[in-house]
């Protein structure tokens, strides 16, 4: 259920503009791969290159590879409406749809599809992708209620069930946690260890603490200004980026002398 | 106006210690008091005019309010102060405002509903005009009804697919100069005469079928000229509202953007599009002009919108008034049974919106 995704040489544009320059990395498969940086450094940018939600804005584009598995998400041929079934999203602020029940929204990426489920496959997969995000417990007996009607973090944990009730083989998190009280992030951290047995994670974070407590590898961006393009500066083990990190800027960042 | 028995309603200031002291409990004008002034604004001003002549009811209500808002707005001053003065004078004039605009908004339900009720009923509204000449009291609209039900509805039908596609280009794919275009010819459509859009509607027909050509459909696409872009613009606003959030949570699920449109973009928004057809609806099934010019009037019920002249509604009262007589009952009776139907198309609407809209309740 997870997959690798090598990026290599990749540059995003917005338009004309270059957003991010040259970014080359390996994202290992069963991990928690952490994205940090100042703000405006393309961390998020990046992040929406891997399920070509990116392309989403008019105007933007990519040059460069990203291949999973062996397949370029960029390849000519290849369907991006087919890449965000594999590559499952979720956001910054929690977005379940207004107009749906707790379980229509888990079930969203195969209804709003057309796709036909039978009734008992339906609650199988309610009840697995809310227990998957932790959430069963607390919403078991008002599935039917609107998902709107939840907490923040609830509805975070609602987003992860939905994007997980698709079945990707990699999970993208855009600060999952920065809209969110220190409890329901705890949640979510919990559910990022528990997730990574299964899935691929990229998380893109503003807390160096989160990076450093559930991420198995780090990768750092920086910008030389504005105007310029984000770059990816260096990239390793957590644990290694947060006590001896090669890079002068990286240690500057994580030990808070800027950023 | 004295202020015994006020209440204090601010809090008492702490006993601060040092820190800060808040301003003392504020002395307020008891809470019957614009009451008071308003009783007695409208006392004094018909004393007043009494005193100078004949006091009509516009007269002593007009006076009545400015004593209401000079009086209560300077006694205000001088017990609470110039903030909540200030406050007062305002409320005053927003709901002296809101007043006014009910005005003829009431006065016109009223004279509609007096006149109308004249010969309005199950009888008038079950029969047509044939065999009616004269004087005679008797006839109906109900072939004015059914025209005006098909005309409309066949402007809708031409109207909303026309008008809901292309809001959806303008929101969703249009970029560039096309986008551009097609926003500013629809403001120009906008404000397109109605007897424009008849003379159009007339001539197109003619072109095609001949002089003699005269079919409710004619007015039915002069209709939808007026209502399209009525149509686009409204759903183009609900659309825009829809959270761009929604979109990318659709589409990052791997859905394609057609059904991302279809399920998510159009049904969050369906109650406020099916509000804003309801007033494109309401803003032309009274139009008079461009149906007169095309499908006329006749006396019996026509259910071909395709062949021969119809009814309609406003055309009716316009020809009834004119006859004057009986007629004058019948055009106030038919504008009654226009306004009814304008609600219930609204009441209707209200359900689909409550129906549709999102649930947010806990």
């Amino acid at each position: 259920m997870s997959k690798r995704i090598d990026v290599s040489d990749l540059n995003v544009y917005y338009g004309d503009f270059l957003a991010v320059e040259g970014v080359t990395m390996a994202i290992e498969p069963r991990s928690v791969t952490a994205l940090i940086g100042p703000s405006g450094c393309g961390k998020s940018t990046f992040l929406r290159t891997l399920n070509r939600m990116h392309e989403v804005i008019p105007g933007a584009h990519v040059q460069g590879k990203a291949v999973m598995d062996g397949q370029d998400l960029y390849a000519p041929d290849v369907d991006p409406v087919a890449v965000r079934r594999q590559v499952g999203m979720v956001f910054q602020r929690p977005n379940p749809f207004p107009t749906m029940s707790i379980r229509e929204n888990v079930l969203a990426g195969v209804r709003l599809n057309n796709k036909r489920i039978s009734k008992s496959d339906a609650e199988e997969l309610v009840e697995t992708s809310l227990q998957g995000a932790n959430l069963w417990n607390e919403v078991k007996d008002r599935l039917d209620r609107p998902g709107s009607g939840l907490s923040g973090g609830q509805q975070q944990r609602l987003c992860i069930a939905r994007a997980i009730a698709v079945r990707p083989q990699v999970l993208l998190m855009d600060e999952p946690c920065s809209a969110l009280d220190p409890i329901s992030t705890l949640a979510i951290e919990d559910l990022m260890a528990e997730l990574k047995d299964e899935y691929t994670i990229v998380i893109v974070t503003h807390n160096m603490q989160q990076a450093a407590r559930v991420s198995d590898r780090t990768a750092f961006f920086n910008i030389a200004g504005t105007g310029k393009p984000g770059r990816l500066i260096e990239m390793g083990d957590t644990a290694t980026m947060f006590s001896s990190p090669s890079e002068q800027a990286t240690e500057d960042y994580i030990s808070g002398r800027f950023g | 106006m004295t202020a015994t028995d006020l209440t204090p309603t601010t809090p008492a200031a702490p006993d601060g210690s040092g820190s800060l002291q808040l301003v003392p409990a504020q002395k307020r004008l008891p809470r019957w008091a614009p009451w008071a002034f308003a009783v007695g604004g409208v006392l004094v001003a018909f004393a007043v005019l009494a005193l100078a002549g004949r006091p009509t009811i516009a007269g002593v209500l007009g006076l009545g309010a400015v004593l209401y808002a000079v009086g209560l707005t300077v006694t205000s001053r001088f017990v609470e102060g110039a903030r909540w003065a200030t406050d007062r004078l305002a409320t005053t004039l927003v709901s002296f405002a809101f007043l006014l605009a009910l005005i003829p908004l009431v006065s016109l339900l009223w004279i509609v509903v007096t006149r109308g009720a004249k010969l309005f009923g199950a009888t008038f509204l079950s029969t047509d005009m044939v065999g009616v000449y004269g004087d005679m009291t008797s006839g109906g609209i109900w072939h004015a009804i059914v025209g005006t039900l098909l005309i409309t509805g066949a402007a809708t039908l031409i109207s909303v697919p026309i008008g809901l596609l292309t809001a959806i280009y303008l929101v969703e794919y249009g970029r560039g100069a096309l986008a551009r275009w097609i926003t500013f010819l629809v403001d120009v459509m906008t404000g397109i005469p109605s007897i424009v859009a008849g003379l159009f509607a007339f001539s197109l027909f003619t072109l095609i079928f001949g002089p003699a050509y005269r079919a409710g459909i004619m007015g039915a696409v002069a209709l939808s000229l007026l209502m399209t872009p009525v149509v686009i613009r409204s759903v183009e606003e609900m659309l825009r509202l829809v959270p761009n959030e929604l979109r990318e949570a659709s589409l990052a699920l791997g859905v394609p953007k057609w059904l991302t449109i279809v399920k998510v973009v159009l049904r969050t928004s369906i109650a406020g599009i099916v509000t804003g057809v309801m007033l494109s609806i309401a803003r032309v099934i009274g139009e008079t002009a461009p149906l007169l010019l095309t499908v006329g009037l006749i006396t019996q019920v026509n259910w071909d919108l395709f062949d021969g002249r119809m009814a309609t509604l406003p055309v009716f009262a316009y020809r009834q008034y004119e006859q004057g007589g009986v007629g004058i009952d019948r055009a106030w009776a038919a504008a009654l049974t226009l306004i009814l139907i304008v609600m219930l198309l609204n009441l209707i609407a209200r359900l689909v919106s409550r129906l549709f809209s999102p649930k947010t309740a806990r």
